[in-house]
Formats: C-alpha cells, structure tokens, sequence
C-alpha cells in the first residue's frame, strides 16, 4: 500500500478525498508542485505518472497504488538542475515562478511525446512524424498557464532543450 | 469534498455488482468526477475505483476498432489505425482539453462527462439537471454556451464534448454491460434529450457500465474536425462539426455529419445525409442542409449566436470536403 515519488515509497493516504496534489505537498512535503486553480485548468499542478503528464489535483492519491510519480523535485536539484530547468534560467521562462515547476514537468513530458511520434492539435499529418515547431510547443503546452506571460521564453527554453536532444 | 467510502473494483461484475447501489458513482480517469466532487455538485457515498479494470485495450474487431472503455483519449488519438483510418476521430480528440487532461481521461468517461453549464456546477443556482424541479437559470441567465437545438422548458444544457461527435460522425457502437445482461447502443441514441428529465444525461441505468467503443470498417474519404472556439487551444467548442465525405463522379456518395456543442447530445440528422447523397456540391445545396439542421432552432438571447455559425460552420466543412469556393 505505498506510492512511488521519485523513487522513494510513500504510505497511502488515509482520507481517501486526498487529492495526488495534496499529498505531495502534505504529506510527502514535496513542495515543489504548486496548487494554482485545483481545478485542472492551470497546470501549475502537473507531474508525472509512470511518465505521462497529469493534473495532479484531478487525481485522487489512493488510486495511485504501485505507481511512479515524478514531480519537479525528480528532475534535478539546485546543485545538479536538470537540463529544462537550466534552459528555463538561461532564457528568464519565468517571472514569479508559481507556474514554473508545472512548466517543466510538463515540457520535460512533452518532448517524450514528441520522440514517441504523437500527434497533437497542430500537426498537419496525422500520419507524419511530428516535428517541434513554435506553433506545436505552444498547442502542447496549452494546458499550463502564465499569468506573468512568460511565454516566448518558455518556448525558446523548450526549443533550446530540444535541440540539443536532436 | 463530502466524504465517501472508496471501494475499488477487482472485476467488471464486481464493478457492476457495486455501482447499482444508490448513491454510488463509477470512478475512471476521475478528471471531471473529481472536479465535480471538489465542486459538490457530485456527492457520492461510495465511490467505486474501476480504472483498473482491464477494458483498456485497443484491438482490432473484424474490419473495425474495438477501444476499450478505459483506453485513454491519448492512447486512442495516437493509435495508428486512428490516425490513418478515423483521422476525425483522432482530430477530434486532439481538440479537446489538454495533454495533461487527455492522458487521465478515458473513453468511457469521456462519454459520460456532465455539461459545463455554470448553473449545473454552482450548487448556489437552481438546475434541474443538478435537483430535479429546482428550474433553471440558464434559461433567463448567461446562457452563451448553451443548446439551440432539442432543448426544453427544464433544461438548455449541451452536450460539450469532442470525441462523441466524431464517433456520432462514424457510427460508432457503445458496449454497455451489468449484472444481468450486455447490450449495445449505437453512440448516437446513447445521449438523450433533456426534456422532462434532465437529470439523465444518457441511457445508461445504475449499475450499467460502458466496456468498450467499437468502430465500424473504416470508409476512408475525407474526414474532417471544424471546431468553433473562444480561443485556439484548450476550449470547449461552440458548435464543431465531424464530417466523413465521400465523392465520385463530382457528386457526395457519402456525407455522414454530427455536430458538436449545440444540443444536449452530439447531433445527427439523418435527413442532412439524404438530401446531399446524390447530389452536386453547390453553396446552395449546403444552405439547404442547414436549413435541415436549424429546423426548429431557438436561441436564448446569449446563445442566439450559435444559429448562424452552425450554418457557417457547416458549409464551412463541406466546402473544405469538396473542393466548392466559399
């Protein structure tokens, strides 16, 4: 009866009203993702499961038996920072920050999808290989917002990365 | 959040077992569940988990696609026979929500996602939908997202989902399954129409659960997705339009349409089809069509809008499908 964050097993939360993203800021103080609406429609709250992004105030905790969850915390440390977040320092892709934690789990989630060959909303051919045009990082990334309007640079971070995976 | 008690489900019977129980809901991707319980518009006492029932294949069946109810909206918009032989399907479910919302959400659920009305999800208005007899706002109130199409005196909510409208296109079949007995109904009698009881949103009865969405042979043609929205990314439709175009010989030989966003289910008219099998493509003809469509049409101040982009955006579609100058 445990769930994985970032590799380390947590116990089940009693309350089964326990939103995913109440329990890892509350219980697991992982502080890391942020509450922004808690109604899905922001993406502050955005980790991963099992590697596929979700809104983790959607999702309630005690359905996430046996599974993997990785939040920003998985994906580097102030002393050793992941390349999405390095590239998210290096072109300012933030102004206050909330959102930023949810940005790049999302982006990070986000470029998988892309080398798995998913299609999104703004891919011409179903059928074809996606290719990571402005216009395709900004559909893919509609689900995360920025009040402070960081978005240009939140594109130019996310192309960064991806060119230097390409 | 109202407390419940969280029971999950090992098997389908159990699951059927569990849900006919009053005040038992089913739980799978739990993206608009949850909300809606966040919201108390949903107050279950037992909440039954299934999302690990295993429904969650996509198969082939015969010439068609069997998706299984808990095959996510990812899964099923990135499969490959979607993306080559019901691209509309596939376009449709890539129009709606956002990465993040489709990777939880389920085929199952998605059907059974409720309105977005504001007056059904503010437990502070009355809604018939929500409590039965307690009116509703919508109809004198903000009513721009709402239906001009099969509405009544209790209940203008719409239907506002994607994915429905694309297998209303492509007469898709709904496996349904209970205690007792398995039944199929085809997608476009599972919504219902609000009328004296607009609590029920479709056909499904307590304790009958959807197993899996099985497709037709693919018809190949043109399949097309027009979604009208407010902004471009991550917005409920307006009015969509799911189109699966055939022509030969300058003339439809096929013109399967359902839209999206104006009723309180995805709307198919049998008679659109009629009129434009067999005959030329013209911009008269496609008026005609909409004729046919808006026939009995009424706004609601607010909403009054949706008559003429229906029209727009249905001979929109047509024209993109054949080739006619707008």
């Amino acid at each position: 009866m445990a769930i994985s964050i970032n590799g380390q097993e947590y116990p089940l939360p009693e309350d089964p009203r326990t939103s995913l993203l109440d329990f890892l800021r509350r219980e697991a103080r992982l502080t890391g993702t942020k509450k922004g609406c808690d109604h899905g429609q922001c993406g502050a709250c955005t980790v991963m499961v099992g590697g596929l992004r979700i809104n983790s105030c959607l999702s309630l905790a005690i359905t996430h038996e046996g599974d993997e969850i990785t939040t920003i915390e998985g994906l580097g440390s102030l002393t050793s920072p992941g390349a999405m977040q390095e590239a998210f320092v290096a072109h300012d892709g933030f102004q206050c920050g909330y959102c930023t934690p949810g940005q790049i789990c999302s982006a990070t989630a986000m470029l998988q999808e892309i080398a798995a060959g998913w299609p999104s909303d703004a891919t011409q051919d179903l059928t074809a290989t996606p290719s990571l045009t402005d216009e395709e990082i900004r559909e893919r990334m509609s689900g995360n917002l920025c009040r402070c309007g960081a978005y240009p640079n939140i594109v130019a971070a996310i192309r960064d990365v991806a060119g230097a995976e390409a | 959040m109202r407390p419940f008690d969280y029971q999950r489900a090992e098997r389908l019977e159990h699951a059927a077992q569990l849900t006919a129980e009053a005040n038992t809901l089913a739980l799978a991707g739990g993206t608009n569940l949850v909300d809606l319980m966040k919201l108390q518009v949903e107050t279950p006492q037992t909440l039954v988990d299934i999302g690990r029932l295993p429904l969650g294949t996509i198969a082939d069946e015969g010439e068609g696609l069997r998706i299984g109810a808990l095959a996510t909206n990812t899964a099923t918009a990135v499969h490959p026979r979607v993306r080559s032989e019901y691209p509309v399907l596939a376009r449709a479910i890539l129009s709606g929500a956002t990465q993040q919302l489709r990777n939880k959400a389920t085929t199952g659920g998605n059907l059974c996602q409720r309105t977005r009305c504001y007056y059904f999800t503010n437990i502070d208005q009355p809604c018939n939908k929500r409590e039965p007899g307690s009116g509703c706002g919508a109809i004198k109130g903000i009513a721009r997202i709402h239906a001009v199409l099969g509405a009544s005196d209790n209940c203008i909510a719409t239907y506002p989902g994607d994915m429905a409208v694309a297998l209303a296109a492509l007469g898709a079949t709904v496996e349904i399954a209970s205690e007792r007995r398995s039944r199929s109904v085809p997608v476009r009698d599972f919504h219902r129409l609000p009328g004296d009881t607009p609590e029920k949103d479709n056909v499904l009865e307590p304790g009958e659960l959807i197993t899996a969405v099985t497709l037709p042979a693919p018809v190949g043609g043109i399949q097309l997705y027009r979604k009208v929205r407010e902004r471009s990314s991550y917005a409920f439709a307006l009015c969509s339009v799911a189109a699966v175009i055939d022509l030969a010989e300058g003339r439809f030989t096929r013109a399967d349409l359902a839209f999206g966003s104006l009723a309180h289910k995805p709307w198919h008219d049998p008679r659109i089809t009629d009129l434009l099998v067999g005959s030329e493509p013209t911009l008269a003809l496609f008026d005609k069509a909409a004729d046919l469509l808006l026939e009995g049409a009424r706004g609601y101040g607010e909403n009054d809008f949706k008559i003429p982009l229906a029209r727009r955006t249905l001979a929109a579609v047509l024209c993109e499908a054949t080739g006619v100058e707008p």
